[in-house]
């Protein structure tokens, strides 16, 4: 036989060793989790009064403790902290979302907007601007405009998940086109909306698309988290079915999962999380697809890890963005969607182009 | 006790009937060659073996049980399935493709290993086990998905009831690893594993199956022994080719000869 006369050592290795992606992950892991605190220092100190990391420090204890003594801490306290929060959240939903995604539809170049879920929120976002004029003060501390975003993306992804549904399940490429169908549906009404606005309308609607942070504060924030930490929390348990569906649905059922199910549950999560981070921040581009691919190229694609790691880099990743959003142009300010897609896209072109280094077809 | 038993059943899934009364056991251990022209239904018969589709009449058990009651998770634990092709292009290495064989146990990380050492032997991948799967030639992809097949069903305990479906597992290997995989295959059948594969390989299946079965235009011929089913008069009703039967020259097995 060929293979037994090497087995003895190569059986010995294989079984005590665990694989070397798997301690590579661990230290990625480590490594964005100390990542995570500098990044949001960063966020804090930095802005029209830059803040050195002592000063910063001392103003967030003394703006946890609940004393406004100094000029830093009412900075820290009321605009940064928040915001700063916020942006950490939605980048991380936006980045396991996608990573999800780009499992469910076994496709690398994925990212949420593909169940519509983006382009419903900006029709359903136009829509609340155009018919709700000056009347902008909304429930709960949210605008019409959020509420608008959210309700619409929910249906759109409802509407697409409806259309790809037949007798004998849920087909992802059926899925994948009623996305794009229902995008362009979305995209010629919100262009008709658009033609039919005054052009203050229209300057909310674009300056709504290219997507800020600046509305956040402590009411949002807690919206934010009651919504996003159960996203964040359950994507991760589905770690093993998707490494499972990237084999192939039917690959998948043999292996014992319920791959209906699953699919069913993973397009909730995603809209849930998606509707509420473009409700509350407008489209941020980019954090959804390259995030999840710059993960998997340094750790492969192993949901257990590439998940919780990819919510860190994501987190991480939205920081540094929204600071240089604040940052670049002071007083005035970007809006981090701008950011992320003018970082984003060099960087997703030169992955493109080195693919095949990595395994990628 | 029969593990796999099929009686009178027919699959009609998009109203045309692609099988008609196929009826076959299949015991603990027994190794079945599905055999028969393009088209004759051998995957559809795989497809129905797996619980992918039902039957349209008559009955289809699996460890004295109908198919249909088998809870989806319970069936992996029972039943392993290699499809004749692989649509993975996400670059995992050889070794996690393999330990996802073991997702429906839940045996340990340690016992996980162990199997994944012991199928990275009997497929000869144990050099590729760092690589990345997309990177790989057609053969050793189909070795690696072999082992992951393999891993499933390792382990004897992990099920009263094993049942290995396999389409064309030898399509894109070399002689030697055709060799190779086909004694995993008789390994894991000594152990109490039943074996169906889809094979186009008359000699291969001669060889190393225990009955073979020849599906044409949806009906069956056997299945019986290899020396029992492979006669010229079946070749030239079901392939429509004349061939000679002869005997390997060392062992009781007919050999084919076009």
């Amino acid at each position: 036989m060929r293979a037994s006369g090497r087995a003895g050592v190569s059986t010995i290795s294989a079984a005590v060793l665990p694989a070397p992606r798997t301690l590579r992950a661990r230290r990625v892991i480590l490594a964005l989790a100390a990542l995570l605190p500098l990044c949001l220092l960063l966020s804090l100190g930095s802005g029209a009064v830059n803040l050195g990391v002592a000063e910063s420090l001392s103003a967030l204890y003394q703006a946890i403790a609940g004393e406004k003594s100094s000029q830093a801490a009412v900075i820290i306290g009321q605009i940064r902290l928040p915001r700063a929060l916020l942006a950490a959240l939605v980048g991380g939903v936006l980045a396991v979302t996608g990573a999800a995604t780009q499992g469910l539809f076994r496709n690398p170049l994925a990212d949420p907007s593909l169940i519509g879920v983006t382009a419903g929120a900006s029709l359903g976002a136009s829509l609340a601007i155009v018919s709700a004029g000056t009347f902008t003060a909304g429930l709960l501390g949210f605008s019409v405009v959020s509420l608008g975003a959210f309700v619409g993306g929910l249906l759109t992804v409802a509407l697409v998940y409806r259309l790809a549904q037949s007798g004998s399940g849920t087909s992802v490429a059926t899925m994948l086109l009623a996305g794009i169908a229902v995008t362009a549906l979305a995209g010629s009404v919100g262009s008709l909306l658009e033609y039919q606005a005054s052009n203050e309308m229209l300057r909310r609607i674009s300056l709504w698309r290219m997507g800020g942070l600046d509305g956040a504060n402590y009411q949002r924030l807690l919206v934010a988290a009651l919504v996003c930490t159960p996203v964040l929390a359950a994507l991760p348990r589905f770690a093993i079915p998707l490494n499972a569906m990237l084999l192939g649905e039917s690959e998948a059922r043999h292996l014992g999962i319920d791959v209906d199910r699953v699919k069913w549950s993973l397009i909730v999560w995603v809209a849930v999380g998606v509707g509420t981070c473009v409700a509350l921040a407008g489209t941020i581009a980019f954090v959804g697809l390259v995030v999840p691919h710059i993960v998997r190229l340094m750790i492969g694609p192993d949901h257990r890890p590439l998940l919780p790691a990819c919510v860190l880099a994501g987190a991480c990743l939205l920081l540094l963005a929204d600071t240089l959003a604040r940052t670049l142009m002071a007083p005035a300010e970007l809006p981090v969607g701008v950011v992320t897609a003018l970082v984003g896209v060099p960087f997703f072109v030169s992955l493109l182009r080195r693919r095949h280094q990595y395994g990628m077809q | 006790m029969s593990l796999l038993s099929l009686d009178s059943v027919c699959v009609s899934p998009w109203g045309s009937e692609l099988l008609a009364n196929i009826s076959f056991e299949l015991r603990a251990g027994e190794v079945l060659g599905l055999l028969g022209p393009n088209g004759a239904g051998k995957t559809t018969l795989l497809n129905l073996l797996c619980g992918a589709i039902s039957p349209s009449a008559g009955s289809l058990q699996l460890g004295g049980r109908p198919m249909a009651e088998w809870r989806i998770r319970e069936r992996a634990r029972a039943q392993a399935v290699l499809p004749q092709q692989s649509s993975l292009n996400f670059p995992y290495t050889v070794e996690e493709v393999i330990l996802l064989g073991r997702t429906p146990h839940a045996s340990g990380a340690s016992c996980d290993r162990e199997i994944l050492g012991a199928t990275l032997e009997a497929t000869d991948t144990v050099e590729l086990r760092h690589r990345l799967y997309t990177q790989l030639s057609g053969g050793e992809k189909q070795r690696v998905q072999l082992a992951r097949v393999f891993a499933q069903l390792w382990r004897p305990q992990d099920s009263d009831v094993r049942l290995l479906l396999l389409d064309e597992p030898t399509s894109a290997l070399d002689l030697s690893h055709q060799q190779l995989v086909m004694n995993a295959v008789g390994t894991l059948a000594e152990q109490g594993c039943a074996v169906v594969m889809v094979l186009h390989d008359l000699n291969l299946a001669a060889r190393y199956t225990d009955l073979c079965l020849v599906l044409d235009r949806g009906g069956q011929h056997g299945p019986g022994t290899p020396g029992d089913v492979f006669t010229p008069e079946m070749f030239r009703e079901v392939f429509d080719v004349e061939v000679k039967i002869g005997r390997h020259p060392d062992a009781d097995f007919p050999l084919v000869i076009q």
